[in-house]
């Protein structure tokens, strides 16, 4: 079976890539193109570490095909920061030392970041929901509720 | 493995005709059948390419909900939370945020597993399945057509493209609620859907209970809706619906419950899922 070439854009760029029909997408990025930001933890939707915003939706790229992504809109850890200069929630993290090993960190800030594009200021309880899909091993997750809750205050000029 | 995302339902049937041909939907069962190689489909079947798949539509007689339409989007639909907010809940108890940004109904029933949250809550709500195959177009109630773990009463080709919810009920309300063990991200240990009718005086006319995790099945249990039909939901008719769940289980013992205990919280999850049903429909 010949290989998909598939045409998509990636944080704003448009990329093609090339993959075999059951390619994950995590496995597209990672190994495609480079892109090495989400993590593969359980590859089977149970750990959140492989995160991405796909047409803007929270999703786990290794439940999603490569192959899917063609003619989508795929957002990854990579185009957080712009440039040199960090998103609040990353500068947040940092602050209130919400990592560890880090292997959650980029899958967590893209998960909280599709949090505060759809409600800028949720509730605890409501963080703590969106995130149930993002485990951390390290952190206990308090230090990673505040740093979220503290960067939507903060980029609600708060 | 071949892949392929048709766009129409003709099309799709005649490929799901084919040798080890599988549907793709939102995937979060399948990828992880075919990484954990308990499925190895030859072909798979995107369906998500067929607009009917995608999209919720609304007129006089109800809602036709798009067999790959996400929970996600489920709950951001402007009146379907409003009108079958218990669907929708039990929609949205699958899995994580992740999750819900691809789990379908279609996915979910099909699947095959008789702790399918949304499946009690979609046939509570008296959903019918719009099913594509070969030969053409049929409908089947939605408790028709999962028949045992991992056995559907498809037959080859046929693909479910949508789901017809009826017009709620002047006087309707519906609520899902499910046992856990947790909080969140977990498999049912029983799940119950119900939607109840009232008339202008509230007495009840119409009643629908499901059971999920109690069976090999999802069940529709008649007598815990005929328990209800004709009263005014009191203490007396919630008892009678309760026993009636109770006597509908046929559990198995797992690391999740004993038979037993799904039996016991089968009949106390009924009573509180109908109490919130009700509390709706004297609302709206
Ligand atoms: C981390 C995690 C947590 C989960 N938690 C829950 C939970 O709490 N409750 C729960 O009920 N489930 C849970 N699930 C299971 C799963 O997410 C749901 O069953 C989901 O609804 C499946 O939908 P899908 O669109 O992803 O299906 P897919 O994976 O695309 O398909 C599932 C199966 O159904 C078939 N199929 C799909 N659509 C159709 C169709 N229209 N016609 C015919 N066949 C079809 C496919 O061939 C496949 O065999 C969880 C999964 C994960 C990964
Ligand atoms: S690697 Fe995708 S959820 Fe764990
Ligand atoms: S920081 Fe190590 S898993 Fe979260």
């Amino acid at each position: 079976m010949a290989k998909h070439h598939v045409t998509t854009t990636v944080n704003g760029d448009p990329v093609e890539y090339l993959c075999e029909s059951e390619q994950s997408l995590l496995d597209c990025l990672r190994d495609e193109l480079d892109l090495i930001g989400a993590k593969e933890g359980c590859s089977s939707g149970d750990c959140g570490a492989c995160s991405v915003l796909l047409d803007g939706r929270l999703v786990c790229s290794c439940l999603i095909l490569g192959v899917e992504a063609e003619g989508k809109n795929v957002e990854t850890i990579e185009g957080m920061a712009q440039g040199e200069e960090l998103h609040p929630l990353q500068r947040k993290f940092l602050e209130h030392a919400a990592l560890q090993c880090g292997i959650c960190t980029p899958g967590v800030l893209v998960a909280a970041k599709a949090l505060l594009a759809k409600n800028p200021d949720p509730t605890e309880t409501q963080v703590r929901y969106w995130l149930a899909g993002n485990l951390c091993r390290c952190t206990g997750y308090d230090k990673i509720v505040r740093a979220v809750m503290d960067a939507a205050a903060e980029m609600r000029g708060a | 493995m071949r892949y392929e995302k048709p766009t129409t339902v003709e099309a799709a049937s005649a490929l799901l005709a084919g040798q080890g041909a599988r549907v793709l939907a939102g995937g979060t069962d399948l990828l992880v059948q075919m990484k954990a190689r308990v499925l190895s489909p030859d072909v798979v079947v995107d369906i998500k390419g067929i607009d009917a798949t995608r999209k919720i539509t609304k007129d006089a007689s109800g809602y036709t909900i798009g067999a790959a339409v996400t929970g996600a989007e489920l709950k951001e639909h402007p009146t379907l939370s409003k009108d079958w907010p218990g669907l929708v809940e039990a929609a949205n108890l699958i899995g994580s945020t992740q999750v819900q940004g691809r789990a379908s109904l279609g996915g979910n029933l099909c699947n095959g597993s008789p702790a399918a949250d949304s499946v009690p809550g979609m046939i509570a709500a008296g959903a019918v399945a719009t099913i594509a195959g070969p030969k053409g177009t049929r409908t089947l109630p939605v408790e028709d057509i999962m028949l045992a773990p991992r056995k559907l009463a498809l037959t080859a080709g046929e693909f479910i493209v949508s789901f017809k919810i009826p017009a709620r009920p002047a006087h309707g309300g519906d609520a899902y609620l499910r046992f856990i063990p947790r909080t969140e991200m977990d498999i049912a240990v029983v799940g119950c859907g119900v939607a109840l009718a009232l008339d202008a005086s509230g007495t009840c006319t119409a009643a629908r209970v499901s059971l999920g995790a109690v069976a090999a099945r999802p069940l529709l249990v008649v007598d815990a809706g005929k328990a209800l039909i004709g009263t005014k939901v009191d203490e007396a008719a919630l008892a009678k619906m309760e026993a009636a769940a109770r006597a509908a289980c046929k559990p198995i013992d797992d690391k999740r419950g004993t038979v037993e205990f799904r039996i016991d919280v089968a009949g106390t999850l009924a009573k509180r899922t109908a109490t919130i049903a009700l509390e709706r429909a004297r609302k709206v």
